[in-house]
């Protein structure tokens, strides 16, 4: 053997224990060896102020607790869904994640993986009131939610003075009236991001909030069944409304938050005059703009339907919130208190990324006009019904985005949506 | 591949089963190959075994249950997601999207390829800045590719802009919002970003024929064209057969681009097999469903592969997975 052959063999031997140490160090994780318990926060805060603020809470909260480092892992929101399944059928999920409730989370319950954080939550979750409710599932609390959402139109009211329309519409025909006066002016009426689907769904959505009854629409949607004329007529008044072409040019093609081309990024530029989106929306427009949006935006409820059944103070809306899983799930609700204080709730509520706090304490702090009007019209409404696609089980929920996404490429009829939710059922 | 395996039984006998005059020397060479091979596709080994052949068992095995992903594998329904699968409108739309963009391919990215490395390969001035150029798109990510586009092909964005200030405002469409136009937006995007990547092959092909055989033709009185079309064009056959196989399982696995630009949408009419089986897989959480598509879409290439390294690349490969021809 002569040693250039030598030399091969000892680099050939070094690359496959390279490999072998490669494969090895995937595994690992956990608590290091000082006694410190590490835990991994992942959130969808990608973008300042919330990205800051959670940065901000965890720095805090390590310095009041020396034996804890939280790794923290901001994850863009439309990632979320795919990211979360892989990492809850692993072995390392991570300790503290965003979770908006419902459907979503008892389908995620059923991994194994979800924390049932009852007694651990139990001497403080009362303070957060209703909200809580939707983080329970089958009256096992597993998460804990730091904002209260509604889904209602944003709207520029510069654009809205210049066509013309004086008050802001509360029927659904005051409604077109203003998208044929916005038309009229050369203004894009009405913003939408259906590439992503969601957004689609929620004028379905808020169709049947305002078509069904609080008890038809509830079993409904538990029983997974849009079988009611009231799920069929919301089918219609969306292809109807889909007719009176009141979105912006290439809608079906529009991402809903990401960057200035996005149904937000237009709004917030004055490229359209409003969007249905939920409270969350003006810190993602304000982000995609130097403009200062405080005195352009303002913002109504969905207008009530004439013939519904539904009660127009009623609204489609949801939350967002934290789970935690197994392994730590006692330092994880602790941290979770933490996030629920007034504290975090009024820094929330001033970044103007929470509209509705869970602590009515930290209401207090609302400076804006524009969203105590929202905070009043959630506390006033009826009922807020979940989104859809977070109230049904997962896979239910992304069919009928889907189906509702088709009739806004002109594909179905009003009945589809509802066969496409029986179908996935 | 059954020719190989007696081939190398063959020569295993021989060496081990022959009394060498020579001995011990003989087989310490014998003992070193061994040796050598099992260092050499060891690491490989360990890796394919690990990330693509366990993974392709465990996806058979989650694709014959209605599993959410979530839990324990319980509820065994058969072939029921494959014949799901193969029934759905939705991905047998998502097949032919990928055909398209297959045909497509081999119909305009490769003459197109061709003849820029045909035009890139002579003494044209700027060629190093030119195949610079031509090869950047290339170096982007898919990811990044996909979200720049994505921007400038925004309506009233950066493309119709540039359509409309030279006069072409006509042409302007909606590029990913129009169901009939969306393929071919794709497309021009994958186009814009691969051509690079061919005409490199192709450059480097070229430098594979000699000079001489052009030197003879040109005095035997041949002109540029038929120097090219009988020459040269025939000698970058094994470089074309590869850009072929390269294209088309490319064109099969299309993903990224699909997902960033426009989720498959709308109304499903960009949805290629991957994007139809990540958007069933991870947004509806139905893992078993999605393993079926997957194990589809492994089948659909891996015939594809072995046809065409059989017959197609037989001549290029020869001997190395098409056994020896003596």
């Amino acid at each position: 053997m002569n040693t250039r052959s030598i030399r091969k063999y000892v680099a050939v031997g070094a690359v496959a224990l390279m490999s072998v140490g490669a494969l090895s160090a995937c595994s690992g994780g956990g608590d290091s060896a000082d006694g410190a318990t590490k835990l991994t926060f992942w959130h969808n805060g990608t973008a300042d102020p919330i990205l800051s603020i959670w940065q901000d809470a965890v720095d805090e909260y390590e310095a009041a607790n020396p034996d804890i480092t939280i790794d923290v892992v901001p994850i863009q929101n439309e990632d979320f869904a795919t990211k979360i399944p892989l990492a809850l059928s692993s072995d390392s999920p991570p300790d503290i994640y965003f979770n908006q409730g419902g459907g979503l989370l008892a389908t995620q319950v059923q991994s194994g993986q979800v924390a049932d954080i009852t007694e651990l939550t139990s001497s403080w979750i009362g303070d957060l009131g209703a909200a809580a409710g939707n983080w329970s599932v089958d009256g096992v609390q597993y998460g804990v939610p730091y904002a209260s959402q509604v889904v209602g139109f944003w709207y520029r009211t510069d654009l809205f003075a210049q066509a013309g329309i004086a008050a802001t519409p509360t029927t659904l025909t005051e409604l077109n009236d203003a998208v044929d006066k916005l038309k009229a002016a050369g203004i894009a009426p009405i913003a939408v991001g259906g590439k992503d689907r969601w957004p689609d769904a929620f004028y379905y959505n808020t169709f049947a909030v305002r078509e069904c009854g609080e008890d038809v629409l509830k079993k409904g949607l538990a029983e997974a069944d849009l079988s009611d004329d009231c799920f069929t007529k919301a089918g219609q008044d969306v292809i109807d409304f889909i007719a009176t072409e009141p979105f912006q040019d290439g809608f079906n093609g529009t991402p809903a938050q990401q960057g200035a081309g996005s149904s937000a990024g237009l709004v917030a530029n004055g490229g359209a005059a409003m969007e249905l989106q939920g409270t969350w929306d003006k810190s993602v427009m304000q982000g995609l703009t130097d403009t200062d949006l405080d005195p352009l935006l303002g913002w109504f409820p969905f207008p009530s339907v004439e013939g519904g059944a539904g009660d127009p103070s009623a609204t489609l809306g949801g939350g967002d919130g934290f789970s935690c899983t197994q392994k730590h799930a006692k330092e994880c609700a602790d941290f979770l208190k933490f996030l629920s204080s007034d504290d975090i709730q009024t820094k929330l509520v001033e970044s103007e990324v929470v509209a509705i706090p869970v602590k009515e304490a930290a209401s207090a702090s609302i400076s804006d006009s524009v969203i105590k009007s929202v905070y009043d019209f959630n506390s006033d409404a009826a009922y807020v019904q979940t989104y859809f696609d977070i109230a049904l089980p997962t896979g239910v929920g992304s069919a009928l985005n889907d189906a509702v996404a088709n009739l806004f490429a002109g594909q179905g009829t009003a009945e589809s949506v509802a066969e496409a939710v029986k179908a996935a059922k | 591949m059954s020719t190989t395996t007696a081939v190398v039984t063959l020569d295993v006998t021989t060496a081990a089963g022959s009394p060498s005059p020579q001995g011990t020397p003989r087989r310490r060479s014998h003992l070193r190959k061994r040796l050598e091979l099992a260092l050499l596709l060891g690491p490989a080994t360990v890796l394919f075994v690990a990330f693509v052949f366990l993974p392709l068992i465990a996806a058979g095995y989650y694709s014959l249950f209605d599993w959410n992903g979530f839990g324990p594998l319980v509820d065994f329904v058969g072939i029921d997601n494959y014949t799901k699968a193969l029934g759905d409108p939705l991905f047998q739309g998502a097949i032919g999207h990928n055909l398209f963009i297959v045909i497509a391919s081999l119909v305009v990215q490769l003459p197109l390829s061709i003849a820029l490395a045909l035009l890139l390969n002579g003494n044209i001035k700027g060629r190093t800045a030119l195949r610079l150029l031509v090869f950047t798109p290339y170096v982007l990510s898919e990811a990044v590719t996909a979200v720049i586009w994505l921007s400038l092909l925004q309506p009233h964005g950066v493309v119709d802009g540039l359509l409309e200030g030279a006069g072409l405002g006509g042409l302007v469409q909606l590029w990913l919002a129009d169901q009939n136009i969306v393929m071919f937006t794709l497309f021009a995007v994958i186009t814009w970003k691969y051509i690079g990547f061919g005409i490199i092959l192709f450059l480097a092909g070229l430098q594979g024929v000699p000079e001489e055989l052009r030197e003879a033709a040109s005095i035997d009185g041949a002109s540029g064209w038929q120097t090219t079309r009988l020459i040269v064009l025939p000698l970058l056959g094994p470089t074309v057969r590869i850009w072929i196989f390269l294209s088309i399982i490319g064109s099969l696995q299309l993903f990224d681009l699909v997902w960033i630009m426009t989720l498959g949408g709308p109304a499903g009419a960009s949805t290629t097999m991957a994007s139809y089986l990540i958007d069933r897989g991870f947004r509806r959480y139905e893992f078993g469903f999605g393993s079926a598509v997957a194990i589809i879409l492994f089948v659909i290439c891996f015939v594809f592969a072995l046809f065409y390294q059989r017959f197609a690349l037989r001549r290029d490969t020869q001997g190395a997975i098409t056994g020896r021809v003596e």
